[in-house]
Order: C-alpha cells, then structure tokens, then sequence
C-alpha cells in the first residue's frame, strides 16, 4: 500500500476567512491525504509544533488578511531553526503578485491565488514532496 | 537525525518521525523498538472513547492541562476515521488542543484508522511504544467514537474513559448495545447544560443489569469546556489504576493486551505472507471463478491457498 | 392573480407550445444544457407563465410597498423618495489615515460612513498583543483606546452622518467608544445614527472573529438592545449578516434561511431577557449579500422580508408596524471577484448593483475591482461608488417601485426561496433553534457542503467564471495595488504605550474591577463600559477581564 500524503492546513493569524482552506482540506482528502486541520488563530510557533509532531510533508497555510508577508516567512524561518529541511511549504490566498518574490524567497516554496483549482494544487504536491 | 538518541532523549521530532515510519511498516522502525522495547513499561495507558460530538478531544486537553499541573508528561494518540473510498482523512482533534501544541511535556500526533476496524489504527499499538520511551508518564488514546465499533479500545488500554453527553436521545440506547461493558471509568461531559443526572441514572441502572465485573465502574459529572470537574475525573482514573495495581489485576491485563498483540502480529504476517503468493499467482482471481461456476467449493479453495504456505 | 378558466386556457396553450412548437426548435438547435439552474442550483424552467403562480393572492402575497407583508419593499415610494445610502466600508491603517479616506468619500459624495477594523480589534486585542503581530491596520483600522476613535472622527460631525460599524464581538466597546466621541463632540447620544454589525452567531458561522461563548455573547447582545431602545433610539442595534454565510460559499435560500435563523434566536434572546418586542425590533436590521444570478438575488430579497414579516406578526406577535420590516444594507459579493482580468470585476459589480436596487435595499456597498487582489485603491474605490451612482441616476431601475414585480419568474421564485427557507428554519427549530445547531455544527456544515460542490462545478466547467476557467489570457503584473506599510505596527504600539502612561492608571484598574464584578452579575453592562472606555481604558483590557469572567469561544465541529 502506497503511504498517504500528510498535510497540515493552518490558518495563521487573526483572519476567519476558512472557506478556501475547507475546500482545500476536503479537497485533499478526497485525493487520498490525511489532512491535519488545525483551526482559527494559530500562531507560528503553534503551527511549528503541530507540522513537528505530526510529521507532515506539507505545510499548507491560508491567509485573506494581508498578514502573509509576516506570517509565511516566520512559519518557514522556525521550522528551519528546528532544522526541518524535507517538509515543503506553501500558501493560498489574496496574495498580491508582488509579494511572491519575496515570500518564495522567504522558504515559501509555491503561492496560489485566487481561481487556483484544487486540482492544481493536488498536482502540485504530488510533483513536489521533498521526501 | 538520529532516531534512536533523540527518542530517548524525548525529542519530539525523533518520535514523531517513528511514528510515521511505523505508520509506513517500515522494517527500520520495528528494528528500533525491538531495540528500546526495555525502555516501556512506564506509561499509564487510557483510552478515551465514546459517541461523536461528546467532547472527547476538549476533555483529554483539559485532564492534559491538570496532569501537566503535577508535571506529568503526556502524550496523546488522536484517530479519526480514514474514507474507505479514497484512503483520505481529516484529523481535525487538535483543534481543541491548541495550547498543547507548545507544551513541552506534550506530544499530540492525529492517525488516520487506515483502514483497520475497531476505532483504531493498526499502528497505535506501535506508538503508544514510541511515546513510552518517549517519557510519557500518561498516554490518552482517543478513538474515532462511532460507537460499535470501538472495543479494540480495551484491548490497548488500561483504563477505558467513555465520556458521554446528555440527552443523547437514540444514541445511548447504541452505545448500551456494545460497549457500555468496556467502560472503567463514565465522564458524563457537558454537565452544565443539565440533564446529567437523567443520563447518570440510565448508565446506574445499565450497570446494575451487568453487575458480572468485580470493579464497578464510577460516573463524574464534568464540563470540560467550562473546567468544572476535571480533578475528579482524574480521581477517579487514578483510583481504578490503584485498583488494578492492589488487586494485581494490572498485571492480568498486560499479559491479556500482549497475548492478543502477537495473536494479532502473527494473524497479520500470516495473511501477507499468504495473501502476497496468492496474489502473486493470480490465485484468488482464478479461485473465485472457478467458485461461482461450481468447478471448486469455497472450502477447498481455501484448502489450495493454504497449501502455499504448508509446503 | 388569473381566473380559472384563464390559467386552464393558459395551461393548455403552453402544452400546445411545448409540443409543438418547442419540439421543433429543439430538434434543430438543443438547449445549451440539459439543466439549467440558477447560480445557487435551484431549477430554473425554459418559461414562467400565469400558471407558475397560480396560487398567489396578490394582497396576501405581494401587497403594496411599506405595507405587510412588505414583498415589494419597506418604504411606499421607495427610491422615488429617497435613493439608497450609498456607503462604502472603509478602514486601513492607523485612524488618521481612515479619517482622511472618510473625508474624501463624503467629498465624492457618499452619504454614510462604514467603518472596517482591523482584526485585533475586532476580536478583542490590542496592538502590542502577541495575536496582533502581522495583523495591525491590515484589514481596517486599528482602534486600541478612545484616542484612537477622537482621531477616527476627528472634524466629522456625528450628528449629521450615519455610521455603520462592522464591529461584532466587542461591538459594546466600540459603540461606547463612539458614544464618547460625540459627547466631546457635544452631540448627545439620542442624536446619533448609525449602526453596529453585533451579530455574534454569524461570527461563529462564517466570519471567525468571535471571543466569548454563545451564552455570553448574547448577553452582551442583548445588554446592548436594552440600552439603545433607552439612550440612543435612532441607532440600529444588530445587523443580522447573511453576507459572510454566502460568502462562506452558502445558496442563496440557505442565505435567507439561515439569517433568519439568527435572527430568530436574537429575538428570542431579547424577549428571554424580559425586553418587549416592539421596543426593539424596529432596531432590528439585515445585511444581504448580491450575487451574479440578477433575477435569483432579487427573488432573494423579495422572499426574506416576506418571510420575516410573517416570522415576526406570526411567531413573536410583534405589533408595530416597524416591527415587521426587514430593513437590509447589501454589499456585493467579494467572493465573486476574479484576480484574473480584475476589470471585469467592474462588470460583476455592476450586475449585483442592479440586484441589490431592483430587491430593494436600504443602503449599499459596491466592492472595488481589485480586492481579490489586495486592498482597494483609491481609484478602484472610487469606480465602484460610481457604479452606484450611474445605477440610480442613469439606468432608471429606482424610478418606480418594485419593478419586477408580476414577472413570473421572479415571483415563482420568490415563493420558492420563501418555502426552501422555511423548510431549513423549521430544521432548526427542531435542532433546537440557530444557536444549538451552530453549537452541533449543522449550519456550518451545510455552508461547507454547498461551497465545495460550488468549486467542484467550477473545476469541472459545469460553471464558467469568466477569464477562471473560461476565456482566460496571460495575466499581466498587476501594479496597482494598496499596501499597508508595516511601520503602521509599531506607531500604532509607540501610540499605546504612551497612552498607557499618560492616562490616569488607578482609575483604569478601579474602572476594570468595577467591570469584572458586574460581569460576574445579570446586570447590564453598557453603562460600566463606558465609563471604561472614557477613562481611556483599552479594548484589550476591557475583553480581558470579560475572556476572564466569561471563558474563550472553541471552534465547533468542522469538515
């Protein structure tokens, strides 16, 4: 048997917006993950801790906020400080073009935007999982 | 990273990753259990079950946070169902325990059933190994609780927790059919939105009629969300753990759960190895054919197939 | 509406058609699809005729407008009288960038102001708070303390505009913070108009930004209810949102059912609380999304007020005329913004505009083009208020009441989202009313269920979103968008701090415990709230000591 994909969804930061990472989180499931769901309000740091213990391959992050350029790149800087060097992660939302750089530059290794289909993002993982 | 050291150094991402592996039946995983396997033994293991929706997951973070107050370590094994059609899953359990995230006496980790029956992972057995030598002084394993199913429950734990909620209505009447036997200890949760004592008197009279065990299993009252009676449930799990240590009842049920897991260990190598031949040489297909035109009973298919291995 | 022996005629001449005349043309060229349906799935058939509403009663049903059963609107000249108000949410920064930007808006010609706040505030922390970090001016204004609110409207005179707060969880922090102002102001408060979203159980539906438990929040809720139908008469006191349960992904008719829902619960709370329910419905108002499907969004509007007149002379006896109206603020959908060829957002707006009119909206927000993008421009914001302002001066929908009206389509499906949402309210009820099922996550659940089916049609084009998953081109770069500037965080914590060492600090603790015992009590606590607020204690401290006393809210069942 073909070992599931684990992928923790979070929602960093203050913003209520979960429609996007429900979607997502169903979405992946219905491709054959196990999807970690970890709520509102996750800070960094508790973000970090749960991707460790769960031993995930990915981390997904949403965010409607505008607080991407903040919290991406402190997601992606903690997890290399625990030295964690084969989960890949990578966030959704209203994310302006702009910004990509730098967040890619930040660790994030992919950015999707609105009107991305789930199905690109399935691919996505598929073709990029470090482990 | 080295597994072995960090694990017995409790670094969280050692036993994280074999957890994982075990999860995976990598062979490297067992190795290193059958390695550290002097180091458990010390972990107090309790299962938590009961209907969905009756807080299972808010009440385990809340006796973790009380446990954690006496500086316990503890670790938690949190299983939701996986979807038989796509070998996807939700864990949705650490929801409610996101304080614990970063406590550093704290490892969660979320198991999808993967399709084994029983409320349980096939690999849980294998973790709650891993979070023994990890340190844990306290394991919680919360099954999926869709009620028939979870009597796999017992055979892991020392303690069974069924927590249960008011006005159930139907689904108590479900729960009584199955697995009202297993419970050592009731936690009849969401008591602050009264109909508690209703409930508590249905479970009494439900264990008056099987008076047949020797403990007789207690019921608190408790809220988990408000924190109203969490010590007593605590209480109440420590003294039936102090019952199966006097009586050496503790001791009965060790060697129970281990008989049962190399029943179960040998049952599941035996099936690869016979299953994997039988696949290999399309033997099950050509069988079930030659089953349903009446060329071969199903008895002495199954006769042909274990003579793979008895040769 | 038509005589038997009409609609027999009718009847028999639409079957003539069918078989004649229809079976032809199809032959020739089929029907684009094999079903067609609105945008939220209800089935929508080739032609609506007399025979399609053969069971209305025009009186009963329809009415006249600003008379029960208020289907064809609550005013009786409507937009004849006065046009809808025209108020844009706003709100980024630090509070003197915001004040600028109303400013300008009331100097473009907007005739009300509509503040957003940032998502500390709106969920009960202040700037220098852990949780803040990232999120600060980002979405809305900061407001940490009074000082803040002074800026926010400074030089706006509080008794000529009405406001219209999106503030839910700690809306009676807010709400005495602008109380305040205005008495600097010198405008007492029975002057002041406006409105606060307080509606708490769509927060934990849909938008997230709850702190306390439904219990608690309801007696927050209800606190606030009693004070205003005293103090300050002319403010609406709840807007019961639909537009983040549609936003959430929910149908139209679970937009309506389940609005209602809430508002049934918010009602009941009321009454429970031993309030009259004349005294406070008339406060009552509703917040509707609009769509793209133009027909199947004024249907909407036309079957909620319908049905919550009915809900409110029939279920609550409420006997005031006012009582019975639902009066809705519309904006139009964010969810439908493409970040791809964001023009043609402008397109997508102006068709929600039209619904939001010709259903009859008290007032409206247009959103801007490039929102899917980031936050809005000043350009971008100023297109969508002319997108309003072409729709009531040049197009002519608000020249006569109600215009649709009698269109039997529009009226078939009106009757059908009324019956669709009846069908979940009394789903509800039997779960025991909104809160409950929220508490067993039905309500999310259906709402998850509808937008994930709604993505799944996308994806397999049974959907088009234009310049999605249809007609797209390379997308160029796109420039022009707002960014806060993170130096707006720290001058908003350098702001605090020296807030916190100017007030007078031993008034502020005698403030907070005073607060904390009368929490502990059924007292109202508006009056004590806002003696917090004018001693300058902060939003944070104040939601500190009531997470204290009331406990933090848990995220129900999800997926």
């Amino acid at each position: 048997m073909e070992r599931p994909i684990r992928v923790l969804v979070a929602k960093p930061g203050l913003d209520g917006h979960d429609r996007g990472a429900k979607v997502i989180a169903r979405s992946l499931r219905d491709a054959g993950m196990e999807v970690i769901y970890t709520g509102l309000r996750q800070t960094p740091e508790q973000i970090v801790a749960a991707a460790i213990q769960e031993d995930v391959d990915v981390v997904a992050m949403s965010i409607l906020s505008g607080a991407h350029n903040h919290l991406f790149p402190k997601v992606a800087k903690l997890l290399r400080e625990e030295g964690v060097d084969d989960m890949l992660i990578i966030g959704g939302g209203v994310i302006p073009d702009g910004d990509i750089p730098f967040l890619k530059e930040s660790g994030i290794e992919e950015i999707f935007t609105p009107g991305t289909s789930t199905t690109q993002v399935i691919e996505y993982i598929k073709n990029n999982l470090k482990r | 990273m080295n597994i072995e050291e960090g694990l017995l150094k409790g670094e969280k991402r050692a036993c994280a990753r074999l957890i994982t592996m075990l999860e995976n039946n990598d062979q490297g995983a067992i190795d290193i259990i059958k390695k550290l396997y002097k180091h458990t033994g010390r972990a107090y293991v309790i299962g938590v079950t009961g209907p969905p929706g009756s807080g299972k997951s808010t009440l385990t973070d809340r006796l973790t946070k009380e446990l954690r107050k006496k500086n316990k370590k503890v670790g938690i094994i949190a299983i939701d169902p996986t979807s038989p059609f796509t070998g996807g899953a939700i864990l949705g359990d650490r929801i409610r325990m996101k304080d614990l995230s970063l406590d550093k006496g704290v490892f969660i980790r979320s198991m999808g059933t993967r399709g084994s029956l029983g409320g349980m992972s096939k690999a849980t057995w294998g973790a709650i190994k891993v979070l023994d030598i990890y340190g844990a002084d306290y394991i919680f394993i919360e099954t999926v609780g869709v009620g028939q199913s979870e009597i796999d429950i017992v055979k892991i734990a020392h303690t069974v927790l069924m927590v249960m909620v008011p006005n159930l209505g139907d689904d108590i009447q479900a729960i009584k059919a199955g697995i009202m036997e297993i419970a050592d200890v009731f936690a009849i949760n969401k008591a602050d939105l009264g109909g508690a004592n209703k409930t508590q008197l249905e479970i009494e009279m439900n264990l008056d009629l099987n008076e047949k065990k020797d403990y007789r299993p207690s019921i608190v009252q408790v809220s988990a969300s408000k924190n109203e009676n969490i010590d007593k449930v605590i209480k109440k799990l420590s003294e039936h753990r102090k019952y199966l240590d006097e009586t050496g009842e503790m001791i009965e049920r060790r060697k129970r759960n281990a008989k049962l897991e190399v029943i179960r260990l040998v049952e599941e190598e035996l099936m690869d190895l016979i299953m994997n031949k039988a696949l290999e040489e399309d033997m099950l297909e050509i069988l079930s054919e030659q089953i349903i035109s009446r060329d071969i009973d199903p008895y002495s298919a199954k006769d042909n197939i274990l003579k793979l291995i008895k040769k | 509406m038509f005589d038997e022996k009409e609609l027999k005629e009718i009847k028999k001449g639409k079957n003539k058609w069918a078989e004649e005349t229809v079976k032809k043309a199809i032959s020739r060229f089929p029907e684009r699809k094999e079903k067609f349906t609105t945008g939220s799935n209800l089935k929508v058939d080739r032609l609506y005729t007399p025979v399609d509403v053969e069971n209305s009663n025009y009186n009963e049903k329809l009415g006249f407008p600003g008379e029960y059963p208020f289907t064809r609107g609550v005013q009786p000249t409507m937009y004849r009288g006065r046009l809808w108000t025209m108020r844009q949410y706003a709100g980024f920064a630090t509070a003197e960038e915001s004040n600028k930007r109303y400013k300008y808006l009331l100097a473009q010609g907007q005739t009300g102001l509509s503040v957003a706040f940032d998502l500390p505030t709106q969920v009960g922390y202040d700037s220098d708070h852990g949780l803040s970090e990232g999120e600060v001016g980002k979405v809305g204004v900061a407001i940490d303390s009074l000082k803040d609110m002074e800026i926010l409207f400074d030089g706006i005179p509080l008794d000529k505009v009405s406001t219209s707060m999106t503030i839910n969880a700690p809306a009676s922090i807010l709400l005495a913070m602008y109380i305040a102002v205005a008495e600097k102001q010198g405008v007492s408060k029975d002057k002041l108009r406006g409105t606060i979203q307080n509606d708490i159980l769509k927060e934990y539906i849909a938008r997230g930004t709850y702190i306390f438990p439904p219990q608690q929040s309801m007696r927050l809720i209800t606190n606030i209810f009693e004070y205003c139908s005293k103090e300050v008469p002319k403010w609406n006191t709840i807007s019961i949102s639909g537009y983040h349960i549609r936003e959430a992904g929910s149908t139209a008719v679970q937009e309506v059912a389940f609005t209602l829902a809430d508002g049934i619960a918010y009602v009941e709370a009321a009454i429970e609380a031993g309030l009259d329910v004349d005294d406070f419905a008339p406060r009552l108002s509703f917040f509707f999304n609009a769509h793209n499907d133009l027909l199947e969004e004024v249907a909407k509007y036309r079957a909620a007020r319908r049905l919550w007149a009915k809900i409110m002379k029939e279920r609550f006896n409420a006997k005031k005329e006012k009582s019975l109206m639902l009066k809705f603020h519309t904006q139009t959908a964010g969810s439908t913004l493409t970040a791809q060829q964001p023009d043609n957002n402008i397109v997508r707006v102006t068709i929600q505009t039209l619904a939001a009119v010709l259903g009859g909206t008290q007032s409206l927000h247009t959103n801007s083009k490039d929102e899917a993008l980031a936050l809005p421009t000043e350009e971008a914001v100023r297109i969508a208020l002319r997108t309003q302002q072409i729709v009531a001066h040049e197009s002519g929908v608000g020249e006569t009441v109600d215009p649709l009206a009698g269109s039997y389509y529009i009226e078939n499906l009106t009757d059908r989202i009324e019956k669709e949402a009846v069908e979940y309210i009394k789903k509800i009820d039997k779960l025991g009313g909104a809160p409950k099922a929220i508490e067993k996550g039905y309500i999310q659940k259906e709402i998850q269920n509808s937008a994930y089916n709604y993505q799944m049609e996308i994806e397999s084009k049974e959907r088009i979103v234009i310049g999605v998953n249809k007609f797209q081109v390379e997308e160029e770069h796109h420039r022009d968008i707002l960014k806060v500037d993170p130096e707006v965080e720290r001058l908003q914590k350098q702001k605090l701090k020296a807030l916190k060492e100017e007030r007078n600090n031993i008034e502020v603790k005698n403030k907070l415990r005073e607060l904390k015992t009368i929490a502990k009590t059924s007292k109202n606590l508006m009056p004590y709230i806002l003696d917090a607020v004018k001693a300058y204690t902060t939003l944070g401290e104040i939601c500190d000591v009531l997470r204290e006393v009331f406990g933090e809210y848990e995220q129900s069942v999800i997926l």
